[in-house]
């Protein structure tokens, strides 16, 4: 190929390709664009997409704790404060003070792991952004409650009864992570 | 104009005995601002809300689209805020010189407004000269550009502006002999001649006339891309090598300025392409009402741009930036030898047919239409391809 021809073939190659690069940009016009419009314009919230045991802040169902402090002692980092006394009158523990410092947590999941009726749990929320430290301390108690009490059978409360079979379905899934499959993958 | 002067004299809103001139003065000073605020200004700014949006769609993102409905008031957001900045004067820099730049890079932004046709009436002046005058005050915003660089004292503006400087005044060479083929088919270079020399149908634009004006049509596009900074010439603001250019220094308004009359150039070079060689505001007669015809010769004409600038916009998002010595191999041993060829060949053409060559006109066109339905066919299968692609690896 001569001078000319090669003169010639590099035009020719220019508007081949430039062509061919219109047509592919071309095709994203038609294309639904990728970008996930966080957070208001979502089709469904990021929350209810999450999987079951997704570790977000920490929720305590006052309804099914049973004031055992494990979740206390099991806490690396101590933000989780709990203070519970037995009433000399009813003989039954009441709980007073439920504190988690969501600022201190780090999401390890180590409390949820030992609670033996799925009382303490991680939800699906994570967006806990703030103005002060002070607001991020979760106070469950807002007066004291009395402490629940297993029952020899299946708990008959219909009051209680989703909640603790909500918790021992989530420690559950510890104890065998993928066992059982959950009958609904969004939280309550 | 002289009508409306005269009214005004008459209407003694000027006092008794006002000089013609002088109202003729104030008269065309406050049409040139009504035309720079309503016209010039708010194009620029759409066009950046355009252009990111096409953008976006191009590289499947959605682009801005909270400011107003679908992001459509984000230029005024824009501009408002760079307006309210801080207008810096670099402590080094040449201040008169620093100071003066965005304005003549405005000014030759502005200027060719005054022979934009707009309609068959709306034209500020249709000089006898129009296109000769388009092209020369477009290419006075190497002034303003070499002005920014040079007065700045930083490396990255001076290379920016030399970098623009020897990028226009080359470009300006393959653009003028485009205009050529046109000239000589009309023997005229004003811009309603040009105009009505063509028809309302594509097969009478000049783009379709013959070869060399379809080839002409395409190196003017090219050459006005360069003219005007744009992407993939866009090196006098390389980002990735000049931070921005000749603009490196400037804040505010001033770097406002800049940009303005870059977005707002992307309407001249619509407005050149579609008076040269497509028809410009021609649309077949429907009404004898002469005030409906100028409307919809509005609309056609300012269609015709904003397809060209769409198509810039596109080249914009498609093309990667072109190294220096590219850039130059292209002007210089491409363009202008095409060029030359096409002004030669144009004038053999004429020569054979003084009164063009009507079935040349419709083979064209269908040729056209021809290189349109292979592209679709390109385009559809680059989606099937993606629709595959995305089936096996979803992640992309």
């Amino acid at each position: 190929m001569g001078a000319f021809g090669s003169y010639v073939q590099n035009i020719k190659d220019a508007v081949a390709t430039i062509f061919d690069g219109m047509a592919v940009t071309a095709s994203h016009f038609v294309r639904k664009p990728y970008t996930v419009q966080y957070p208001d314009r979502m089709p469904v919230r990021v929350q209810d997409t999450l999987p079951f045991r997704y570790r977000g802040i920490l929720e305590v169902d006052l309804e099914i704790c049973t004031g055992c402090l494990a979740c206390e002692r099991a806490c690396p980092i101590d933000c989780i404060v709990i203070s519970c006394e037995k009433d000399p009158k009813t003989r039954s523990m009441v709980i007073s003070q439920f504190d988690i410092d969501i600022a201190k947590c780090m999401f390890c999941g180590l409390c949820s792991e030992p609670c033996p009726t799925g009382s303490i749990h991680h939800t699906s929320e994570f967006e806990g952004a703030d103005y002060s430290l002070e607001s991020l301390i979760r106070r469950f108690v807002k007066e004291p409650v009395q402490a629940y009490k297993p029952k020899k059978g299946p708990e008959t409360d219909p009051r209680i009864a989703p909640i603790l079979s909500r918790g021992m379905r989530y420690i559950n899934e510890f104890a065998q992570p993928g066992g059982e499959k959950p009958e609904d993958e969004a939280e309550g | 104009m002289e009508t409306l002067i005269n009214n005004l004299i008459a209407s003694g809103l000027f006092g008794a005995k006002p000089s013609f001139d002088v109202v003729a003065a104030i008269v065309e000073f406050v049409a040139g601002a009504v035309v720079f605020l309503v016209v010039a200004m708010p194009f620029a700014g759409v066009v950046t809300w355009l252009e990111r949006r096409v953008w976006a769609r191009i590289q499947s993102r959605v682009g801005p689209n909270r400011v107003g409905p679908q992001g459509f008031l984000q230029w005024l957001a824009d501009g408002l805020k760079n307006i309210c900045k801080e207008d810096l004067i670099p402590a080094e820099a040449d201040a008169p010189l620093f100071k003066l730049a965005p304005y003549l890079v405005m000014l030759a932004f502005i200027l060719p407004w005054s022979v934009m046709p707009f309609s068959s009436s709306l034209i500020l002046a249709d000089l006898n000269v129009g296109v000769l005058f388009f092209t020369s005050v477009t290419a006075l915003t190497v002034v303003g550009v070499l002005m920014a660089g040079w007065a700045s004292n930083d490396k990255w503006s001076l290379i920016g502006g030399i970098r623009s400087a020897a990028q226009i005044v080359s470009y300006e060479i393959p653009a003028g002999l485009s205009i050529f083929p046109v000239v000589l088919m009309t023997g005229t270079l004003s811009m309603q001649g040009i105009i009505q020399a063509q028809g309302w149908a594509p097969q009478h634009w000049f783009v379709f006339a013959n070869p060399f004006t379809f080839i002409a049509a395409n190196v003017l596009f090219v050459s006005a891309l360069a003219e005007g900074n744009r992407t993939p010439f866009d090196l006098p603001e390389a980002e990735s090598e000049l931070v921005a250019g000749f603009a490196t220094e400037y804040s505010g308004m001033r770097y406002t300025f800049f940009f303005m009359a870059e977005w707002g150039n992307l309407f001249l070079i619509g407005a050149l392409m579609t008076t040269l060689f497509l028809g410009g505001w021609r649309f077949p007669h429907v009404s004898d009402n002469v005030v409906v015809m100028n409307i919809l010769e509005l609309i056609t004409f300012n269609v015709k741009v904003l397809a060209v600038v769409f198509v810039s916009m596109w080249i914009r998002g498609t093309l990667p930036r072109v190294r220096i010595d590219q850039l130059m191999t292209l002007c210089w041993k491409y363009l202008v030898p095409i060029s030359f060829a096409d002004m030669i060949g144009t004038a053999v053409w004429v020569a054979i047919w003084p009164d063009g060559n009507a079935f040349m006109g419709y083979l064209m066109f269908a040729g056209g239409l021809a290189v349109l339905a292979v592209f679709v066919r390109r385009v559809v299968y680059y989606v099937r391809r993606s629709r595959m692609e995305l089936y096996f690896r979803p992640g992309i």
